[in-house]
């Protein structure tokens, strides 16, 4: 377990956090109070590295706002990370299914969001 | 034993100057006629959800509105697999006598009360407001996700694709209450607008208004004798991030439990009712049940396996992608047009034989899956 909290993209920090159980080793993207296998509490909280595959990858290019079309098409990629849990993020357009990457943080309507070039 | 005993649908599409409450009233109104029931048989009452008119209690609200006092009342929310989750609990309520005749409604001015893209945000936020609503991801591209894994691991191509969108709308031609009744080709649809690679606008389902509704009950109630003889529901995850897989879904569990309790087998089927939200969705759904091979039914499509003289007529109303989709009223029109395929009052859609049926529907990112059994006696 790490000491600090670790940087997550959703609260404004340039990393990528994941949860694990103590117990049975699951380890999941979506943080919450418990294991959801085996019910097991608190989990530990961490960092990932950043490095995975893409597992789904499509271009967007009908975007749901006004705000959004001015970035569009952008790449949304779900990629297993290699820390064992999947994520969605950006993606360069180049990247197909299978590509191994490499994780960047970029700014996205307002925010930093994660994004993989090929590692 | 429970029996469907009447059907309600409006035409579905542009319906300017009707309410939730008036789309769900006029198809209520329709499935009582249809039933030969009044307001005062009614005992029990399932409502689904609007976008347009996000009540907390709408069930009540409707009732007031409508003139119902049911001993028994709410209102279910599972996406699109609602309609038919409603048909289950209707089942459920009759058989173990709740209720004597549940009335399952739902009707939305979905297109025609806000802007295209406030309907595509509000739909968006069936992700993860955290972790995936931020990435400018909406429906389509959350199923445009599975699409490229699915596609990419059983050898399906875009043309396949395109042959479920070409054959729903062959379908809307012959049904008067459809939103787009004009034919398309497959090059039409792979031509479309892109949306979410790989699916094109005409890979997906319109958004529409409309209103459907049905009623179950414990005997018939006129000379129509349609029966729902089982169903069953697999939920696996809500978003496509926390997906088990993007290839296997609870599609199969499902139809099996309903298969189960019915006691028939996939060969016994005649007619099929299946979520076509989009062409990928319906593709998915037909495979995984078994319906085609996995990878086939683009082609099984295309030699004709489904048409309306085929060996298993599929949504002959249009479906989704044609007849429209007005929310949680939009899987209902499959099944009343599977009971009214059942009763011989299809018109220029009526098949041969739709004596069995299997109905099927997803909601979230295939994430809820709801099955019936219908069968003609």
């Amino acid at each position: 377990m790490q000491a600090s909290t670790p940087l997550d993209w959703t609260a404004g920090g340039e990393g990528i956090a994941f949860q694990s159980c103590p117990a049975c080793d699951h380890r999941w993207y979506f943080r919450r109070a418990f294991c959801p296998r085996c019910g097991s509490a608190p989990p530990a909280d961490r960092q990932a590295s950043g490095l995975g595959t893409v597992h789904a990858a499509t271009l967007v290019t009908r975007a749901p706002s006004e705000e959004l079309r001015a970035h569009a098409p952008y790449l949304i990629v779900l990629v297993d990370a290699d820390e064992g849990f999947r994520l969605m993020a950006h993606g360069a357009r180049a990247l197909s299914i299978g590509a191994r990457v490499r994780c960047r943080f970029v700014a996205f309507a307002g925010r930093l969001i994660p994004f993989f070039d090929p590692a | 034993m429970s029996y469907v005993t009447g059907v309600g649908l409006t035409p579905f599409g542009k319906l300017p100057g009707r309410t939730t409450l008036d789309l769900m009233s006029e198809a209520a109104s329709a499935a009582l006629i249809d039933a030969q029931l009044e307001r005062s048989d009614v005992d029990g009452l399932l409502c689904g959800y609007s976008t347009t008119f996000p009540h907390l209690m709408l069930s009540t609200a409707f009732l007031e509105h409508f003139g119902l006092t049911p001993q028994y009342a709410h209102s279910i929310l599972v996406g699109g697999a609602t309609g038919f989750a409603m048909g289950m609990l209707a089942h459920t309520l009759v058989e173990s006598r709740v209720a004597r005749n549940v009335l399952v409604v739902a009707g939305e001015n979905r297109l025609t009360a806000q802007s295209r893209d406030a309907a595509v945000q509000t739909l968006a936020q069936v992700g993860h407001a955290e972790y995936e609503v931020p990435l400018g991801a909406t429906i389509p591209a959350y199923y445009a996700l599975v699409a490229s894994r699915y596609m990419h691991e059983h050898a399906t191509s875009e043309a396949d694709l395109a042959e479920l969108a070409v054959l729903m709308r062959r379908n809307a031609t012959r049904h008067p209450g459809a939103q787009f009744r004009e034919a398309i080709t497959t090059q039409d649809v792979l031509g479309s607008k892109p949306i979410a690679s790989p699916l094109k606008l005409l890979d997906c389902c319109p958004v529409s208004d409309g209103g459907a509704a049905f009623v179950v009950s414990r005997e018939p109630t006129s000379n129509l004798r349609v029966r729902i003889r089982g169903a069953g529901q697999v939920h696996t995850h809500q978003y496509v991030t926390g997906a088990p897989s993007l290839t296997e879904f609870g599609a199969r569990a499902s139809v099996e439990r309903a298969r189960g309790n019915a006691g028939i087998a996939l060969s016994d089927l005649r007619y099929a009712a299946i979520y076509d939200s989009f062409t990928i969705t319906l593709t998915i759904l037909l495979e995984e049940i078994g319906l085609a091979g996995r990878g086939q039914a683009g082609e099984r499509t295309r030699a004709g396996y489904f048409d309306r003289d085929g060996e298993l007529p599929l949504n002959t109303h249009g479906g989704l992608l044609s007849y429209g989709h007005c929310g949680a009223g939009g899987a209902m029109a499959h099944l009343v047009e599977t009971q009214q395929q059942m009763t011989g009052r299809a018109g220029a859609r009526q098949v041969k034989d739709a004596s069995l049926a299997l109905l099927h529907g997803d909601g979230g990112v295939l994430s809820s899956h709801v099955s019936l059994v219908m069968e003609a006696l």
